[in-house]
């Protein structure tokens, strides 16, 4: 059992976390923050990988990785917020609402 | 003379969607020229792979370890045929659709989804497939949320929980995928893949992921609020094309890297989720009473015929790939073509369609021309695709698939003539018409023809889905 197995576990876990937040809560900014722990959770799997077999150097491309997946985290989640000031601003709650009305044009 | 048509389809409308977005009022014009050379260069590269067989490009001259690689074969060439013709219809409506204040979001938004699926469709590493993936799962969902209002907001924001989610699902499997084999290049990985925990863990979080993504029953949860109350060209394109990427990658994954040690009880659990799509979503479409939720519902159906193909491996992979393209034609002809109706009726109820084939006949028309292609009778490309997939699971003795895809054609064609029905009576209430402009008739029109004409050209599509035998276990 290395240190990295570790970390890999740990990122696991934060993506279930996340997973189970993201469905549970209502509140669209917990959806949004649940949905970024569930990425800290793929990164931190990304990292902890980059040793491999015990070579005491780690191997830059999962880090490379990161990076990329940090830049499209940040996208995503502007436009997540952007959408939720949106809907706020429409409903005036920041919760997805019911789907119930069919007959509105 | 070597031009790299496969490198200008990215390049192409990633630059002219920098363009749209710095001079708005050029937009229309570049997007117009764009989607046409967009064409062109499908041409091209169809013309290119013909006489050299598959495309390999290392962008930057860095080779595949390293850099990333473009890669396109038969399979590539009829999803860039899809994104290239749909692209082109949707266009034209476009210009027509929208204010102006609107179209000046739209126009770069849409430039940029397509250059993330040409580039989707040319990835050739589980990374580069991500990155675009994303790219593309993004601007969809501004493209959704574009008409702002309620229900758009609120179907944009499901659809984006339900696209983040999935892309990252698929990077943890690749995660694992590159921890185990040391590599994302497919071809690297198809030939290091043994069938390991990571392996299997991979397996299970990309395919859920990519499920998720294509909207496959029991997941499709999200993808009727989205593509209803879209913006009628946007759902198009999200029903057309959108869906069809994620469907993609998973294809390749199968083909290249799962399918040989996943073995048949994966297949099958698949094939029962397409079997339930197609029943479900079928049902779904028959019960609603607004036009572009049972167009959307008849999307979660035809999707689950694309999953038919897994139980019945090599033999079917063909008739999936028809598939895809023949309800990219069709589907989008016929969310173009209830935009139409909703446009000149100002609702898209589907009992208040007022006599809309005598006052709109080539909206009607175009409506009933796809449908045709979804109910997947003669001429159509639907007849081609279904055609192939019902000869594979005879062959193989498949008669509960075969059933399936029977039954899902009678219900396609209800729902088809539920709406057509509507459409030749007069309406309770009348309403005031508003006029519809002949470009956005004329595209839906002839998106729905080329469905229709697809069926006619089943035998060179064919053999241009065999270069580089992308189902042959080669590949990229």
């Amino acid at each position: 059992m290395s240190a990295a197995f570790f970390y890999a576990l740990a990122g696991a876990g934060l993506f279930s976390i996340g997973l189970h937040a993201l469905l549970a809560h209502r509140h669209l900014l917990r959806k949004i923050l649940a949905i970024n722990v569930m990425g800290s959770g793929v990164f931190l799997v990304l990292a902890a990988m980059a040793t491999r077999n015990g070579i005491a150097i780690p191997d830059p491309v999962p880090h490379a990785m990161i990076i990329t997946g940090i830049v499209v985290a940040v996208a995503a989640t502007a436009l997540a917020l952007v959408l939720m000031l949106k809907l706020t601003a429409e409903t005036g709650q920041a919760v997805l609402p019911g789907r119930k009305k069919e007959d509105n044009p | 003379m070597d031009i790299p048509w496969a490198v200008m389809l990215i390049v192409l409308p990633l630059a002219a969607g920098l363009m749209a977005f710095v001079w708005p009022r050029v937009a229309q014009t570049l997007v117009l020229c764009c989607s046409l050379a967009i064409a062109l260069a499908v041409a091209g590269l169809a013309l290119q792979l013909w006489h050299h067989g598959v495309f390999h490009h290392a962008l930057g001259g860095w080779e595949a370890p390293l850099g990333i690689g473009l890669y396109a074969d038969g399979l590539s060439l009829v999803l860039l045929t899809a994104t290239a013709l749909v692209g082109m219809g949707v266009s034209v409506y476009a210009s027509a659709y929208f204010t102006l204040d609107d179209a000046h979001h739209f126009w770069p938004i849409w430039l940029f989804l397509l250059a993330a699926l040409n580039a989707l469709f040319l990835s050739a590493d589980l990374f580069n497939l991500y990155v675009t993936l994303e790219l593309m799962g993004l601007a969809a969902v501004a493209l959704t949320a574009l008409s702002g209002g309620r229900d758009a907001l609120a179907g944009a924001v499901r659809y984006l929980f339900a696209t983040l989610s999935g892309s990252l699902a698929y990077l943890l499997g690749v995660a694992l995928l590159y921890h185990a084999f040391g590599s994302v290049d497919m071809a690297t990985l198809a030939g290091r893949m043994t069938p390991v925990p990571a392996a299997w863990a991979a397996l299970g979080l990309m395919s859920a992921g990519l499920l998720l993504k294509t909207a496959l029953f029991p997941l499709h949860f999200w993808l009727p609020p989205a593509h209803a109350s879209a913006p009628s060209p946007v759902s198009a394109v999200l029903s057309a094309l959108v869906i069809k990427a994620s469907f993609y990658i998973l294809l390749r994954l199968w083909i290249m890297l799962f399918g040989p040690f996943a073995g048949d009880g994966v297949a099958a659990l698949l094939g029962g989720m397409g079997t339930a799509a197609i029943v479900w979503g079928s049902v779904q479409a028959l019960r609603q009473t607004r036009l572009k939720l049972l167009v959307a519902y008849s999307t979660v159906a035809q999707i689950g015929y694309l999953f038919l193909a897994f139980p019945l491996a090599a033999a079917a992979w063909n008739a999936a790939a028809v598939l895809v393209l023949s309800h990219a034609l069709a589907k989008s002809a016929m969310f173009l073509a209830a935009g139409n109706l909703l446009h000149f009726g100002g609702h898209d109820r589907i009992a208040d369609l007022d006599r809309v084939v005598q006052r709109l006949p080539l909206s009607a028309f175009a409506f009933a021309l796809a449908g045709v292609s979804l109910m997947g009778l003669p001429p159509s490309g639907g007849f081609i695709g279904k055609w192939l997939l019902l000869e594979a699971a005879l062959a193989q003795g498949r008669w509960d698939l075969a059933a399936v895809m029977l039954l899902g054609g009678l219900l396609a064609a209800a729902y088809v003539f539920k709406v057509l029905g509507h459409a030749f009576t007069q309406a309770a209430v009348t309403h005031e018409p508003t006029a519809v402009p002949a470009r956005m008739e004329w595209a839906a029109l002839l998106l729905a023809c080329s469905a229709i004409l697809l069926g006619f050209t089943a035998t060179p599509l064919l053999s241009l889905l065999e270069i580089g035998a992308p189902f042959g276990g080669s590949g990229p």
